[in-house]
């Protein structure tokens, strides 16, 4: 639910980084805190237990820029990630304008993803949102690791994508961050969407403001 | 609904929201009265400037208030309308406005809690009032936030490289 202050001449939207536990949702917000300007961001703060598992969420306001005179302010929240936090997991998303979901590329960490990602369907369906309509962009992070599961395999278990009905959007969309893909397309007799995905090393900072950046985008351009 | 909706409020909604709220802190000898709306923004600051980051502060009470409204569900109760944080020097009081806006009243050894309670009622009245007229103009299509970037895609593209 973005907030569109005409006094101070503010648009304040919330995103929400969701996910499996330990994925790096906390690590993206760090990253995020430690790279922009002290005066385009506010305090981090973090409910966390004492082992850093985050228990409530963290959160971060950040400024990204002015457009048409309006200051464009975001607040990242992360959730918890383990699944017996559902009912504060729930709590973060309600006035959500965007969703990063952080997924864990490691082979073992697949079945974590998936049950994350249908909590994540399950959650936003009660409040009546749809995924497939909302800003929503896919974070394979760990990237670096040997044990990464090839990009194809995630995606087919992550972002299989969805069936689009309506003829005005049934139209090719290219994958603006991956020449040569897209995000709507023709399969088969269906025209399938999917979520836009992006790479990701969060502990390094790689793929981080990529992500930030896109999904804030796609926030503004649901104003437009 | 696809997303949640977006709301805004302009110069003179925000000044009737400080009339009210500036009545209601002389009343009730309160040092601060602050609006949050239930994702965790600020709406406004009235009173004295708190000290602290105003920012954080609206998180953490919009978090508290959603967390305290699941424990009423789970007790049988619809709702908690308003809360109570009483320290030994500084209190706080948190009610709700138009189920969407939590008003938050900072005050200390000036004022009581029954006080603060009494005047918060009638403010709440008055802020339920407001709200609502600006939630009504949103519903009805006739919000000036409609399209507010409409025509900017060039601008964000811009400002996202």
């Amino acid at each position: 639910m973005s907030m569109i202050n005409y006094a101070s001449r503010e648009i304040n939207c919330k995103l929400v980084y969701y996910g499996p536990g330990l994925g790096g949702k906390t690590t993206n917000l760090e990253h995020v805190y430690g790279k922009v300007a002290p005066n385009t961001r506010g305090k981090m703060i973090s409910l966390a237990t004492e082992t850093e598992r985050t228990l409530f969420f963290d959160f971060l306001p950040v400024d990204l820029g002015t457009i048409r005179g309006f200051k464009t302010r975001f607040h990242l929240y992360t959730v918890p990630g383990q699944v017996y936090y559902n009912a504060s997991r729930k709590l973060i998303l309600k006035g959500v304008d965007g969703i990063v979901f952080v997924a864990d590329s490691q082979l073992e960490r697949m079945e974590a993803n998936v049950e994350s990602m249908q909590n994540l369907y399950d959650n936003t369906k009660e409040y009546g949102y749809d995924l497939t309509k909302i800003p929503f962009v896919i974070q394979y992070n760990k990237r670096d690791l040997p044990n990464a599961a090839p990009i194809k395999d995630l995606q087919a278990a992550l972002n299989p994508g969805w069936v689009i009905d309506d003829p005005a959007q049934q139209k090719v969309v290219p994958d603006p961050a991956h020449p040569g893909e897209n995000l709507v397309e023709k399969v088969d007799a269906d025209w399938m969407g999917r979520a836009l995905y992006m790479e990701a090393v969060a502990v390094r900072g790689d793929g981080v403001f990529d992500t930030l950046k896109a999904v804030s985008k796609l926030v503004l351009k649901t104003l437009s | 609904m696809t997303g949640a909706a977006s709301w805004s409020f302009s110069e003179s909604d925000y000044k009737q929201i400080q009339t009210h709220l500036q009545g209601f802190l002389r009343e009730s000898n309160a040092r601060c009265a602050l609006l949050v709306d239930r994702t965790g923004q600020l709406v406004a600051t009235v009173g004295e400037q708190p000290q602290f980051d105003p920012t954080a502060f609206a998180s953490l009470t919009a978090a508290d208030f959603s967390a305290n409204d699941q424990l009423a569900k789970m007790i049988g109760e619809a709702e908690f309308a308003s809360l109570v944080h009483q320290g030994e020097k500084e209190s706080m009081f948190l009610a709700d406005v138009a189920r969407r806006v939590i008003l938050v009243v900072l005050f200390d050894q000036r004022a009581t809690l029954g006080l603060v309670k009494l005047k918060a009622r009638a403010a709440v009245e008055n802020l339920n009032k407001v709200f609502e007229q600006m939630f009504n103009r949103v519903a009805s299509g006739a919000a000036p936030e409609k399209g507010i970037l409409e025509g900017a895609e060039d601008e964000i593209d811009k400002l996202f490289g």
